[in-house]
């Protein structure tokens, strides 16, 4: 079995990538729009991943970005989450059309 | 050596009288203001008489020669080395004199106010406007730097546009000060622009200085100045012209008299204060002040200043003949007697014998204050008592208004020129001169005075006998105005009948020389007779009531109806304005700014305005539309980063 190289992880990040911006462009759901982030959070990682084993694997920074990485989208999965709450606690949804009055 | 501190005070005085009651005197001196502004200025009267004695009897002579002080200097504002505003105290014989007349002038008008104002809303506000009034005079008249001059010129043409609309409710009295202070005030532009080219000409601002740069024909200063010349006429001949029309403006000389009748809408005092004795003759005393220079460097505009002179003094004499408001028969009487002052100054040359006509202008101007500050009061007493403007409401007012009678004829009899009254001694020096050097000013001169007779004392019987019993109902009637009011008639009646005994030439005269004045007798006879047949005239048609006068005018038709309607110069000024300026210049100009600036203006801010509709839709607060634009931004910079930039 061949071993995949980066060309071929580096493609599966791309693609991911645009998953993501796909899913972040037109889901109308905050949590399927949140969900996408993560996708696109998670291509970053892949490519940090694949960078570091590739080019420089004497070196463990891709490795640590990448851990980082993975923490803060944790936080941020948990702000964005108490913020969908409170906007469906006062809009009665999640639907992002219902959110356009915040730019007041 | 003349103690600047004392002089400084006499302007100072009624300033510190102003700031106090126009800042606290409606609160805090509701009832003694009068008494403040009175004591205050009977202090600084008591300063100007101690300066005056002290300068003509004490330090003033040198030699036989009065002296020119000039004291405290302090630059106010420099331009570059040698011009500078300085503010100043120059004290000369006609600098003292001034300041003599406008403090007791201007006591007499405060005591005087105490009764007529009584119980006036804006009491205080009356006496504070009237210091401000007499600080700028005085500063006017103390001022060394002709810009220190022209500031306080502007001065007393504000407190002339207070004092003209201290009744603001009335819409007349609101026209009168906008029409005194626009009048003057385009005078004072050419005043403005006299200063400029008379001033960087000398290069100094200094008034001192100034006359003698140039005075002196052959300095190069006179002769660059010469050199330009513009419509035939050399800078200094249109510099000092353009300062005569300042001069002519408040003067109230033709053609820019028209202001002065309509300022008798102020109150009476006012009248007597500012339109009579001291600032309308502001116009006089800067042409005096600046005589050297009119006199040795452009005598071309001697000449105007003597012809304008004479044309306003016989011009106004006829149509106070004709007029039957009593302030505005007074009115023109004071541009009558201004224009004596003026073709006295006009018909004077420098030094010596020959310089009779400015000793005798300023001799006029002393005793005319007197006598016309007195019949202003004796007017306001009688308007006081009759309430009334209008000679025919009045008549047979002698057994009524005894006090206020016998000064108002003692007055009446020293404007006539009657021996022995003030009014006689200046008004002879004035013809004398007259007849020494201009014949035809003289001619008008003398048909003047006679005519100033007849109209003084056609309102004098017109007022005072006429009927037997007076029109107006007597319930209405007051008392003849008490103490305050009469005391200062009593006192310029004696001021009217005494000071012509002054021996004046000693003490005034162009080059400080004392000047020994020759009352002749025979040359009296022409001018006097005049006088009495004047006054017999008026007795003739105005002593009994009668169709006399009626008569007359019908006989003189078309004459006495232009007379009448001031011979039309309002109407010519409200022509020109109305139908010429406003049309021709004023309303395509307001097109201009209403159309083309305004439509610049506007057009920037709608454009501003539609542009910003335009990118406002850009926050639409759909996240997702923000993402895209934000998407297709770093796919733009990423296709520069790869293609472009490398």
């Amino acid at each position: 079995m061949l071993a995949p190289g980066l060309y071929h992880i580096l493609f599966i990040s791309a693609a991911l990538f645009f998953i993501g911006v796909y899913g972040f462009l037109t889901r109308r759901n905050l949590i399927t729009m949140l969900m996408s982030i993560e996708l696109i959070l998670n291509s970053v990682n892949l490519n940090f991943i694949a960078f570091n084993k590739y080019l420089w694997p004497q070196k463990m920074d891709g490795l640590f970005f990448t851990v980082f990485i993975i923490a803060i989208a944790a936080a941020e999965a948990a702000l964005a989450i108490a913020i969908i709450i409170n906007l469906y606690r006062s809009h009665q949804s999640i639907d992002v059309g219902n959110a356009e009055d915040l730019k007041y | 050596m003349p103690n600047a501190t004392t002089i400084a005070l006499i302007p100072l005085l009624p300033l510190a009288g102003f700031l106090l009651l126009g800042l606290f005197g409606q609160k805090l001196f509701k009832k003694s203001a009068g008494l403040i502004g009175t004591a205050l200025l009977l202090a600084a009267t008591i300063l100007a008489l101690y300066t005056a004695y002290e300068y003509f009897f004490v330090y003033g002579k040198v030699d036989g020669v009065y002296q020119k002080f000039v004291l405290l200097q302090l630059t106010w504002l420099e331009f570059y080395k040698g011009v500078s505003i300085d503010m100043g105290i120059i004290i000369d014989p006609i600098s003292v004199m001034m300041l003599v007349v406008v403090t007791f002038i201007s006591l007499m008008v405060h005591i005087y106010s105490l009764g007529y104002m009584k119980g006036e809303k804006r009491f205080s506000t009356y006496y504070s406007f009237l210091g401000l009034f007499t600080f700028s005079m005085l500063g006017l008249v103390l001022a060394s730097n002709i810009f220190q001059m022209y500031i306080f010129w502007e001065g007393v043409g504000v407190s002339s546009f207070l004092l003209i609309g201290f009744y603001y409710d009335k819409p007349s009295a609101v026209a009168a000060c906008k029409k005194a202070f626009i009048v003057t005030r385009f005078a004072d532009l050419g005043f403005l622009i006299g200063i400029l080219v008379l001033s960087y000409s000398a290069g100094t601002l200094d008034i001192g200085t100034l006359i003698q740069r140039l005075t002196s024909p052959e300095s190069n200063v006179v002769k660059t100045a010469t050199a330009y010349s513009f419509l035939g006429a050399s800078a200094l001949t249109w510099g000092a012209a353009l300062v005569f029309i300042g001069g002519a403006g408040k003067s109230a000389m033709f053609p820019l008299h028209i202001w002065l009748p309509d300022a008798m809408e102020g109150p009476t005092p006012v009248s007597a204060l500012i339109h009579a004795a001291t600032m309308v003759v502001a116009g006089v005393y800067l042409v005096a002040r600046l005589f050297p220079v009119f006199s040795i460097t452009t005598p071309g505009v001697l000449e105007i200043v003597g012809w304008v002179g004479a044309l306003s003094a016989i011009l106004a004499a006829v149509i106070a003949c004709t007029q039957t408001d009593i302030k505005r028969v007074l009115a023109y009487s004071t541009m009558s007697q201004i224009g004596f002052m003026m073709f006295a100054l006009g018909v004077s040359k420098y030094g010596g014998e020959a310089g009779s006509g400015y000793t005798a202008s300023m001799f006029h101007l002393f005793t005319h204050a007197m006598f016309k500050a007195l019949l202003f009061l004796g007017a306001g007493a009688v308007i006081h008592y009759v309430h009334s403007n209008d000679i025919k409401d009045m008549g047979g007012l002698r057994k009524y208004l005894p006090i206020t009678h016998i000064t108002f004829l003692i007055a009446c009899l020293a404007i006539a020129g009657i021996p022995p009254f003030a009014g006689f001694f200046s008004k002879e020096e004035i013809l004398h001169a007259a007849y020494q050097n201009n014949m035809a000013v003289y001619w008008i001169a003398l048909i003047t005075s006679g005519l100033t007779a007849f109209y003084m004392f056609r309102l004098y019987f017109s007022i005072f006998w006429n009927k037997e019993t007076p029109t107006f109902a007597k319930a209405t009637a007051g008392k003849e105005g008490g103490f305050a009011m009469m005391l200062p008639l009593v006192l310029l009646g004696v001021g009217a009948a005494a000071a012509g005994f002054i021996p004046f030439g000693e003490f005034v005269s162009i080059d400080g020389k004392p000047l020994v004045s020759k009352i002749n007798l025979v040359f009296s006879i022409a001018p006097v007779a005049l006088g009495l047949t004047g006054i017999m005239a008026a007795l003739w048609l105005y002593k009994k009531q009668n169709n006399r006068s009626a008569r007359l005018a019908a006989s003189l038709g078309g004459f006495y109806k232009a007379a009448y309607h001031k011979f039309y110069i309002d109407e010519i000024y409200l022509f020109i304005t109305k139908k010429i300026i406003f049309n021709l210049i004023a309303r395509p100009a307001a097109w201009f700014d209403r159309n083309v600036v305004d439509g610049l203006v506007n057009l920037t801010g709608t454009s501003i305005q539609a542009a910003s509709e335009g990118i406002k839709k850009v926050q639409s607060g759909k996240v997702q539309q923000y993402a895209i634009y934000f998407l297709t931004g770093v796919i733009v910079l990423a296709a520069l980063f790869i293609y472009i930039w490398k």
